[in-house]
């Protein structure tokens, strides 16, 4: 029998290892599904684990599909962590899209007089989209209590309507065959790359200086304890006067904002136009990649790495293995309750017998 | 000669960190009310449980009515004639009287029978209780009645109760003592758990006494006295009241017209409270639980910032309406009654948990110096004996009393003017309640004005050098603790002081009447 | 009035689904268990009815399917969250991208795929009625199953011991477990059931109320059951009614749209979910009433012997 026994202390080893046991979880079930497909597993795992990072090329693809999963789940990491459940992180993400594609609209061939800083007028207009999506979640949440999860992921459908409403209609190419899309924004409006034949762009940097600034407020500022504080122990908060309001609106202001950008990135990097497909689950990838990397800035940018591999992994073993691309979502699913089945270690023992302590 | 109703033998029970119990035995006889006395942490809620089979010993035998028995749950228990009453009810406020009746008992039974059967119990034994009211609009004493009745429903040979008394006026333990003995002279044997030795003395035939873990007496109460008891308790004589210092400054804190509705549809509402307490001197609050306690505490800490303006006055400022942060910096200090989730956060060390209230080491934009927190909290472990894995440890990983330390230390070492505190030594061990009364005791002598809100009698006559009793949300006068009797405090507890309420419906007493 | 009488009808079948899925929630709840993985055991539960609708031409066999699917991921998030104590609203997160995930992977062979003609279910007198005739009688049975399940949950909740039990369970695992009932069993077994509704509703979903899979096919239901049992305050007859009238809403947007009313189809297709946000607005805004109505220990975790 089975027993599960409580121990004195949180497991600190365990804490680290258990993303990398569920990993293994994962990686077996893919076998098994890979063989049970009639596919060779040494060459599927290959696909996945290998061509990814094996040439700078592929580490450029990479980071173009790390980027946005990165900033949106130190967002995501934040609201978590106080306890306000953001899952409609792909709405914001779409908002800041649909704001970052408006202000590139503008954009003209003439040289006009912001010139390439449009660039940076795209991106704060993303993380204000992102951050107004945001806060009528917040808002709806302070004044009338209403659930942030459900209003959250209704607005996630509602964005994405709205986006196909404006490709396909207002916002649609007029010289565009009648495909829902918009044009092709013009070429100042395009985010720099990292090197010229290279896809990977400075929103990577950009990502990991937001790596760095979360780590900041998460661990050394008195804001981002107290944010903590309230989602570990709400009574405690209380006490020590923390305000439960001031961490809800911030939390999901900055979370938000993030996915805005990153919405913002992804529309004059690699997309360079808006169209239905803008949204493709990154703002539910990136709860899987804020939970595997322990909400912890540094671990996200390792599990975004991780998932990216994963997608990339995917269209590869699609393309050269006739792989369903559709077990990149399966993969996902299962990494995350791995995760969490393999995190009760962390807080029990296993151990074989019978019943000595407590019930 | 009839065997007794209860035996146990070398009972042994480890836990990972602690041996709760270690060769205990224990024998109840049948009709007697038997008293399990020892102090926090002596190893009677373990006894209880391996009795009521919530918990299996490592070793030892257990005898009931003179057969062998192993008691493997707390349904065989029930199957036996074992019945417990625990001090934390475990009713459901949603449900009424008779569904959670129902719910203690075995399937059978049909709800229209359980109600007229509560009816014919609760006059037997005068714990009148209306079987149709939802549980949550009863009185904390009622709620206790119906754990009682749901018990005596199943017909037991042996009732177990749990500290019953913490939850009671004095007039009401009258009560109760009354139904007990009933009880007991009916041939339904009584262990009565507690650490209370004027009602042991008052109440029971035997009493076994525990200490760390092991049975260090058993002895007839009734010739007993309170020094014999505690020395057996607690292996010294119980601590002499100290003398009163008698210097008393201007007033730090004054309470007036404060009315606050509540918030919680199953609180409290605060009526008109008005009391003062001054530098150098300790005001206690004795009361009920679920009398205003909370709501009171909330109102003063800051965590309810509602109060009317000008009803809160600490040192002639303003704070009703304050948030805890800005009466803190003003010199009002809170310890809350609960330890763990609201004193401090169980999963952060103790070093970050000193950040919960003091704010000092802070640079600019609220920079956070792990150094500093950390030598912060090593200081108040070292002053105040704190035991624990050090300034990293987790909070949840200290026992109540080194916790319960490591709070108070915390509060008392941010030098305020007024420390207000709720329930002082609940649930904490000898060594650490003697430290924590001292502690305050010279926080008072140094200057400090003390609120002091508590459940234990004791203590606040031990501590205070005022009382004051809080009842339904209203505030009795104060009376200096020279001049207080327990009888007068436990008629003030039901509320029966000028300008409080009566308790709910006074249920038809010819008897006690007559008496007074 | 013919058109009026077949909204009628389109809306008690639109509601169905969301009042079967919103049953089984409520359900989980009232055992204290907030399950947000219904999207996913709904995707999981359609797929799996649809390919046994495929395969067997039988419609029973398919909502058997269905419910089994549900019950089964129910059970191993319920062995997750009950025993394994793990965080219940990222573990029902964790199956809802699962589902969506595991759904997309199994249906692809299943999109170009038809069923039959799908029968027509007509009430042999009753139908003829005028107006009543059409708005009520010419349902499939599982429109009147939804309502008769809805009945029969709530004089369960409210006249058996099993129900009270239940609700003791909801409100204070603790006590419930002072008092020797076995709860970890019963928040299983409500699990369970919970998710084989879910599941019941996703294959009508698909067998039935639009027959073809398509991925994502609930498109969000899922999340509006969740959100139905917040609004109906825990109770069968108000989920029921709830379910309808966002029925009603989506076909509003329908109808509108068959008017021609000039707006978008995009825009007119948000009405669902913006109602869905209204109603929750609406119904929490008196938190004090929430909480006198809700199963009080929801979503926290229980520890026996703690």
């Amino acid at each position: 029998m089975l027993r599960l026994e409580p121990r004195p202390q949180p497991s600190r080893a365990l804490s680290l290892l258990s993303p990398l046991l569920a990993l293994a979880v994962t990686v077996a079930v893919g076998v098994l599904l890979f063989a049970l497909l009639g596919k060779d597993p040494l060459r599927a795992l290959q696909m996945f684990f290998v061509e990814p990072v094996k040439s700078l090329y592929a580490l450029s693809e990479l980071s173009v599909k790390a980027t946005p999963l990165v900033l949106i789940a130190l967002g995501l990491a934040l609201c978590f962590r106080a306890n306000v459940w953001n899952i409609g992180a792909e709405g914001q993400f779409v908002l800041g899209a649909i704001a970052a594609g408006w202000v590139a609209l503008q954009a003209g061939p003439e040289p006009a007089w912001l010139g390439r800083g449009i660039v940076i007028a795209i991106l704060v207009a993303g993380v204000l989209g992102g951050m107004l999506w945001a806060a009528i979640v917040a808002l709806l949440r302070e004044r009338f209590n209403a659930n942030e999860i459900l209003v959250s992921l209704m607005l996630v459908y509602v964005a994405i309507l709205l986006l196909s409403y404006l490709v396909y209609g207002p916002w649609k190419d007029p010289k565009g065959y009648n495909f829902p899309q918009t044009i092709v924004f013009d070429a100042v409006t395009k985010l720099p790359r990292l090197a010229p034949r290279l896809r990977a762009n400075v929103g990577s940097l950009i990502a990991l200086l937001c790596v760095a600034a979360t780590w900041v407020f998460m661990f050394r500022l008195y804001r981002g304890f107290a944010l903590q504080v309230g989602g570990l122990a709400p009574l405690a908060a209380r006490y020590a006067g923390f305000s439960a309001g001031g961490a809800l609106w911030t939390s999901l202001l900055i979370s938000g904002g993030l996915a805005g950008l990153a919405g913002a990135i992804e529309t004059i990097g690699p997309l360079g136009q808006l169209t239905p497909h803008v949204p493709v689950g990154y703002g539910f990838a990136a709860i899987i990649v804020a939970f595997v990397g322990r909400l912890h800035p540094v671990g996200i940018v390792f599990s975004a790495v991780l998932m990216s591999m994963f997608y990339i992994g995917g269209e590869l073993a699609q393309s050269r293995m006739g792989l369903p691309k559709a077990l990149t979502g399966v993969f996902q699913g299962l990494l995350l309750f791995a995760l969490l089945a393999c995190d009760t270690l962390i807080h029990y023992r296993v151990r074989f017998g019978a019943d000595r302590f407590a019930r | 000669m009839t065997p007794p109703r209860l035996e146990l033998s070398g009972i042994r029970k480890q836990y990972p960190a602690v041996l709760a119990n270690d060769d205990v035995h224990l024998r109840v006889l049948p009709g007697q009310i038997h008293a399990v006395l020892g102090e926090n942490g002596a190893g009677k809620s373990t006894l209880m449980k391996i009795i009521y089979g919530a918990v299996q010993p490592d070793a030892g035998s257990m005898q009931w009515n003179g057969q062998a028995v192993q008691v493997k749950s707390p349904a065989a228990a029930r199957q036996l004639g074992i019945s417990m009453v625990y001090q934390h009810f475990s009713l459901f406020e949603t449900l009424t009287v008779a569904e959670n009746v129902w719910l203690g008992l075995e399937r059978s039974i049909k709800l229209a029978q359980v109600a007229a059967r509560i009816g014919e119990v609760a006059h037997a034994y005068g714990l009148e209780v209306d079987a149709r009211r939802p549980v949550h609009t009863l009185s904390v004493g009622e709620k206790q009645r119906v754990e009682i009745v749901r018990a005596l429903l199943t017909d037991p040979q042996l009732l177990i109760l749990d500290e019953p008394t913490s939850v009671l006026t004095p007039q009401a333990v009258e009560k109760l003592f009354v139904t007990l003995r009933r009880l007991a002279e009916g041939g339904t044997s009584i262990l009565y758990i507690s650490h209370k030795l004027d009602e042991i003395r008052a109440l029971c035939h035997h009493c076994t006494v525990l200490r760390g873990g092991r049975v260090t007496g058993e002895v007839d109460p009734t010739r007993e006295s309170n020094a014999s008891l505690s020395r057996l308790m607690i292996g010294a004589e119980p601590a002499a009241l100290r003398a009163r210092a008698d210097t008393q400054g201007a007033e730090v804190l004054v309470v007036k017209g404060l009315s606050l509705p509540r918030q919680d549809p199953f609180g409290v509402d605060l009526v008109d409270i008005g009391f003062a307490v001054r530098a150098g001197e300790i005001v206690g609050i004795a009361g009920v639980s679920g009398n205003g306690q909370q709501e009171l505490m909330a109102a003063l800490s800051g965590e309810d910032p509602r109060a009317p303006v000008g009803s809160v006055m600490l040192q002639g400022r303003d704070v009703g309406r304050q948030r805890p942060a800005r009466r803190r910096r003003a010199g009002l200090h809170f310890v809350p009654e609960e330890r763990l989730g609201r004193g401090a956060v169980p999963t952060l060390s103790l070093a970050q948990n000193t950040l919960l209230t003091r704010t000092g080491s802070l640079g600019i934009g609220g920079w956070i110096a792990p150094r500093r927190l950390r030598s912060l909290a090593v200081k108040l472990i070292e002053r105040f004996q704190v035991k624990s894995g050090g300034p990293d440890a987790a909070a949840r990983s200290l026992s109540g009393g080194n916790l319960q330390k490591f709070i108070v230390g915390r509060e008392i070492d941010a030098r305020p003017r007024l420390l207000i505190v709720a329930q002082p030594t609940w649930g904490v061990d000898v060594g650490a309640a003697a430290l924590i009364r001292g502690e305050l005791l010279a926080l008072r002598d140094a200057g400090c004005a003390l609120l002091v809100v508590s459940e234990e009698l004791d203590e606040l006559f031990e501590l205070s050098d005022r009382l004051l009793v809080i009842a339904k949300g209203r505030i009795s006068p104060s009376v200096p603790v020279a001049e207080a009797t327990v009888e007068r405090i436990g008629e003030w507890m039901s509320g029966l002081f000028p300008g409080g309420t009566a308790p709910t419906p006074p249920l038809p007493e010819p008897a006690e009447r007559a008496h007074a | 009035m013919e058109p009026l009488a077949l909204l009628v009808a389109a809306t008690l079948n639109a509601g169905t689904v969301l009042a079967i899925a919103g049953l089984g929630l409520l359900i989980n709840e009232r055992a204290g268990i907030v399950n947000l993985g219904a999207e996913g055991i709904m995707l999981v539960a359609a797929i799996a009815g649809f390919a046994t609708a495929v395969h067997s031409g039988s419609d029973l066999l398919a909502f058997a399917a269905g419910a089994a699917a549900g019950a089964l991921l129910a059970a191993a998030f319920g062995w997750l969250v009950i025993w394994l104590n793990t965080n219940q609203y990222a573990t029902g997160l964790a199956l809802a991208l699962f589902g969506v995930g595991f759904s997309a992977f199994v249906g692809l062979s299943y999109t170009q795929a038809t069923l039959g003609q799908r029968a027509r279910f007509v009430l042999p007198w009753l139908s003829d009625l005028p107006f009543v005739g059409v708005a009520l009688f010419r349902q499939h049975p599982m429109v009147y199953a939804a309502m008769a399940l809805a009945a029969l949950i709530a004089w369960f909740l409210y006249r058996t011991r099993s129900g009270l039990v239940l609700r003791a369970v909801g409100e204070s695992p603790e006590s419930a477990h002072a008092l020797g009932f076995p709860v970890r069993r019963i928040r299983l077994a409500a699990v369970c059931a919970g998710g084989a509704l879910c599941g019941l509703a996703g294959a009508y979903l698909s067998v039935v109320y639009s027959p073809l899979w398509m991925e994502g096919m609930v498109a969000g239901k899922g999340w509006i059951a969740l959100a139905l049992t917040t609004f109906s305050t825990w109770r069968p007859a108000r989920v029921l009614l709830g379910a309808y009238l966002f029925g009603g809403v989506t076909m509003l947007q329908f109808h509108l749209q068959g008017q021609g009313v000039d707006v978008s189809s995009h825009l007119l297709s948000m009405l669902p979910y913006l109602a869905t946000i209204v109603v929750l607005v609406l119904i929490s805004r008196n938190a004090a009433f929430i909480k006198a109505n809700m199963p009080a220990s929801i979503g926290k975790p229980f520890h026996p012997g703690a």
